[in-house]
């Protein structure tokens, strides 16, 4: 590692969410570092916490959520910016590709003018004709054709939604960018070829990423390292080869082992060959959160706390089998 | 012999889980803040309405039983309300108004809803052609001026208590249909339903034992919701003199109020107590519909508060 | 938005104005076999008015015959004479139309405008004392009859303190002319414009602000702050403009009752509209007079719903679009 500042620092992340009853700590400690030009891709079961830490960066989730830790953005905190400041780091350094491109979109107003506002927000007084030919650039960029920026959302296919999100995300250039999901909704075909053009941008722009999957197989591809969530907390993380070829905590294991069709839903809910449900963020099992329905667990594993234990070269674990665990399992 | 031994448990069953739904419902309610002050308002005008006899004399009301009495005296110097240019008590009419003005609006509620739910449940369980022309004649209704249709109708048919409920119930049913038929689309969709219908239940059997009960909830709740319109209503129609002139409701107050020109003479103890008790009844059974609407349709709970 | 849409909404709108009119036909002659014994009970009729007033409501021939007639007449705007003044009804609604035009113009749109913005800033302060605040007031204007509404602010501000006249258009010792007589009756239309207003925004503010709530659960409002709107700007152009489109349904509603809510307090203020013709019409009982009233009392409403449906449309492309 360089001596410089990471693009991206994370650490001891929490994000709780208020709720009538009790709050759900959706997000339970995650240090994450990325440098310029890196992709990291993030996987993880459904409720693993994946879009909250997504938000948490850029301080997006409802009023009442409790954020704590720290996000440094070139070295600067995002959780204690003032709002104006916080505005300006919004878009321009790190976008966000959310998830569910059906309901991301302004229904009463034109592609083009979503991705234009962007543009003319963060760059005031840009010509009016300046941004409506950016906008066709942008369009073109993500392979759809410039007039469909007079088109409202709900006169587009799933797929055309889902460019128009990353020409949007890409409006103003940021150097970091996070793809929530950003095949879930689309069928296969379509899937292939979104993640073709956002492999092709971030090669192009040299934009560090952080993609978010629950689909392992695709992070391998198109990332150089991988981090797998489970309960709010990353459970593994490595270059992505080693982790996807020779998982160590066996949640990774079956995540990996499972080769799903792709856009395969029930997959996304349970992968294949484990049993149980996701837990509730709100009634985590005592000792390692997986161990309910973990095939390697041995009684310690319903006592012992994990953390994230050496595993390798660049690669650790949250388990106790991991080579780097001071429990012995 | 076991499927005779059978059915009346599983009517059983169904009952005891009805209950359990109501007490369920009850719980919820209690501790519906707003619900619950609009339900205690509503006990306290119902029982003074149920009380009338004993707290006021109906003869009060007759101007030539209070010759007597002076003539617009204010509370300072009347009773406790004051009187009116006849000299009649103004608090002995508002006790007896307040049974007029409920009569009217559970009565004319209760005929809109049963228009209203039979019209909803006929054009949505049927479908086709049936339904197609009930909802267009409840468009239409939907689109018709209430209040100048009624007047046409209470002016025809002449002032009285009971043509006063005539007119409001059968102007007031079309928002209902909607809404019922809306509901009993979805639930026709259900498999039950269907399922039912394969074991060769008539209709009849259906709407009754199915449908209905599944629609009572929206019922009640559409029914607390209609009762304040209907009071409203019917006290526009007795103030533009269309109220019966021997059964004065609040209503009927503020019209006589008007006419016999308390406003100019600045006798507000005549006009405001009418006034305020539609305002509390009203506001009353508002809240106790929102409440119902919100314990029975989880859907809406983050909406009101 | 289509030629074809609009036509389909024009051709509807008409179709529900014929059945007013048929409507109206029956209400008069099916409803009730005789109107003129009704109208006239408890006032002597010699036989030969009797047959005078039949004649006059059209009341002779087979139904079919009359119905006929009535549609002719009734297509020609030829609604009979108003009995009070022996005008015909149709001149007697127009010289009395403006009145009612401007004072229910100006409540509809105070109300809609006040009401909604009213709603906008209880949503947006959700669950603050300006929600509940806002909440317990419109329901309290909700709840309250609009001509006691009237009558309230009549003896205070018009009787007790004087500051506004107690009724009428303008003041009859004046001759002002011009701008002067313009304030004379903006002076006097203050007071029924603000009862009415008052006593309809609330529904506004209350389907607004649950609109607006719903609203802000979308995810698009995420986004727009996520490209660093401020939060004024999400509200204004991404969450308002989709929480007002079932608002502009509510309209035409509002639009109606706001024209009934005119009956009740164009009498209490005596101002020389329609609504007043009706409270007049009712007193006599003037029967052509109200007829006329009740077909132009609808027609107008059958009208604002046709304006809102394509009001509605032209909002929300994916009706205009489609
Ligand atoms: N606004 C909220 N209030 C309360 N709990 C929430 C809220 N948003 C999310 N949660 C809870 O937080 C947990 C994490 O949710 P999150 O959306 O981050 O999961 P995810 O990993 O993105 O899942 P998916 O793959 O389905 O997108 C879940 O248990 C979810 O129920
Ligand atoms: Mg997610």
């Amino acid at each position: 590692m360089s001596g410089q500042v990471p693009l991206l620092s994370v650490r001891d992340l929490h994000v709780t969410y208020a709720a009538a009853e009790r709050p759900v700590p959706a997000v339970r400690g995650v240090d994450i570092e990325l440098e310029v030009g890196e992709t990291l891709g993030l996987a993880g079961e459904s409720g693993c916490g994946k879009s909250s830490l997504a938000g948490a960066l850029l301080r997006l989730l409802p009023g009442g959520t409790e954020v704590t830790g720290e996000v440094l953005l070139d070295g600067e905190d995002v959780l204690t910016m003032k709002p104006g400041r916080l505005r300006a780091v919004r878009w321009t350094d790190l976008a966000i590709v959310f998830q569910g491109a059906l309901h991301t979109l302004n229904p009463v107003q034109r592609v083009g003018d979503q991705i234009g506002e962007a543009i003319r927000l963060h760059s005031k007084g840009t010509s009016h004709a300046k941004v409506r030919e950016r906008v066709g650039e942008l369009l073109e960029l993500v392979g759809l054709p410039a007039r469909r920026a007079r088109d409202y959302p709900h006169q587009l296919s799933g797929g055309q939604r889902q460019r128009v999100l990353i020409g949007l995300a890409l409006a103003c250039e940021p150097r970091l960018l996070i793809a929530d999901e950003p095949t879930t909704a689309l069928d296969v075909m379509v899937q292939a070829q979104v993640l073709r053009l956002l492999e092709d941008l971030q090669e192009r722009f040299g934009l560090a990423t952080i993609f978010i999957t629950h689909d392992l197989s695709t992070l391998a591809s198109v990332c150089r390292r991988l981090a797998v969530m489970y309960a709010g907390r990353i459970v593994e993380q490595g270059p992505s080869h080693d982790v996807f070829a020779a998982p160590t905590h066996p949640y990774t294991r079956a995540l990996a082992g499972a080769f799903p069709v792709i856009g395969d839903q029930a997959f996304r809910m349970a992968p294949a060959g484990l049993p149980g449900d996701p837990p509730d963020p709100r009634h985590l099992p005592e000792g390692c959160p997986f161990h309910p329905r973990c095939p390697a667990a041995v009684e310690t594993c319903s006592s012992v706390p994990v953390e994230l234990w050496p595993a390798g070269p660049g690669r650790a674990a949250a388990c106790i089998h991991a080579p780097g665990s001071p429990v012995p399992a | 012999m076991s499927a005779l031994a059978e059915a009346p448990s599983a009517r059983r069953i169904a009952w005891l889980r009805r209950r359990r739904a109501v007490a369920g419902a009850w719980r919820d309610y209690r501790r519906h803040l707003p619900g619950m002050v609009g339900l205690v308002i509503l006990v306290l005008v119902v029982a003074m309405a149920l009380a009338a006899p004993l707290l006021a004399d109906e003869a009060g009301l007759k101007a030539i039983n209070s010759t007597g009495n002076p003539t617009w005296a204010s509370p300072s110097e009347f009773g406790p309300l004051g009187t009116d240019g006849l000299g009649r008590d103004v608090m002995t009419q508002f006790i007896w108004g307040s049974r007029i003005s409920l009569l009217v609006g559970l009565a004319a509620t209760i005929l809109a809803m049963v228009i209203g739910s039979v019209v909803g449940i006929t054009a949505g369980f049927f479908g086709g052609a049936v339904s197609a022309v009930l909802m267009r004649v409840t468009e239409w209704f939907l689109v018709i001026p209430f209040l100048p249709l009624a007047i046409v109708l209470a002016a025809i048919l002449g002032p009285s208590v009971k043509n006063i409920i005539l007119v409001i119930g059968i102007t007031s049913w079309p928002s209902t249909t909607r809404l019922i038929q809306a509901q009993v689309l979805t639930l026709r969709e259900r498999d039950y339903v269907d399922r039912s219908r394969a074991l060769g239940a008539s209709n009849w059997h259906l709407m009754s034992r199915h449908i209905l009960p599944n629609v009572s909830p929206l019922i009640l709740a559409n029914t607390t919701l209609t009762v304040p319109i209907v009071i409203l209503s019917e006290a526009t129609l007795s103030f533009l003199g269309l109220g019966d002139p021997s059964n004065a409701s609040w209503g009927k107050m503020l019209d006589d109020a008007f006419e016999s020109g308390a406003v100019t003479l600045e006798a507000w103890w005549y006009f405001v107590p009418p006034g305020l008790g539609i305002l509390l009844v009203v506001l009353a059974f508002t809240l106790v519909g929102q409440a119902l609407e919100e314990i029975l349709d989880p859907r809406l709970r983050d909406k009101h508060g | 938005m289509t030629a074809g849409f609009i036509s389909k909404k024009v051709l509807g709108a008409l179709v529900t104005l014929i059945f007013v009119v048929c409507f109206n036909f029956f209400l008069f002659r099916v409803v009730d076999a005789d109107p003129v014994a009704n109208l006239f009970r408890g006032k002597e009729l010699s036989q030969s008015q009797r047959a005078e007033l039949r004649e006059e409501f059209g009341l002779n021939g087979s139904q079919g015959e009359q119905f006929v007639k009535y549609l002719g007449q009734t297509a020609q705007l030829n609604f009979g004479r108003s009995y009070s003044t022996n005008q015909p009804v149709w001149d007697e609604i127009k010289k009395k139309a403006g009145a009612t035009i401007a004072l229910v113009g100006i409540a509809a749109v105070l109300s809609a405008v006040i009401g909604i913005m009213l709603g906008i800033a209880a949503a947006w302060r959700r669950r603050t004392k300006a929600d509940y605040g806002i909440t317990a007031f419109t329901m309290g204007a909700y709840s309250m009859p609009e001509f006691w509404l009237g009558m309230l602010l009549l003896t205070f501000f018009a009787v007790k303190l004087g500051w506004f006249p107690v009724g009428g258009i303008t003041d009859p010792d004046s001759s002002a002319t011009g701008l002067a007589k313009l304030a004379d009756q903006a002076h006097h239309m203050f007071l029924p414009a603000l009862t009415l207003t008052l006593a309809y925004l609330g529904e506004y503010t209350i389907i607004m602000r649950s609109s607006l709530l719903d609203t802000m659960r979308e995810d698009y409002l995420v986004l727009a702050r996520a490209k660093g709107l401020r939060d004024v700007l999400v509200r204004n152009r991404h969450a308002v403009p989709n929480a007002l489109l079932p608002v502009v349904a509510l309209m035409a509603i509002n639009f109606g009752f706001v024209l009934s809510g005119a009956i009740a307090v164009e009498a209490i203020f005596s101002w020389p509209g329609l609504g007043l013709a009706t409270y007049e019409a009712l007193k006599g009982p003037d029967l052509p007079m109200l007829q006329g009233l009740f077909l132009v009392f609808s027609a107008s409403v059958i009208l604002f719903n046709l304006i809102a449906d394509i009001l509605y449309a032209w909002l929300d492309p994916r009706v205009r679009t489609s």
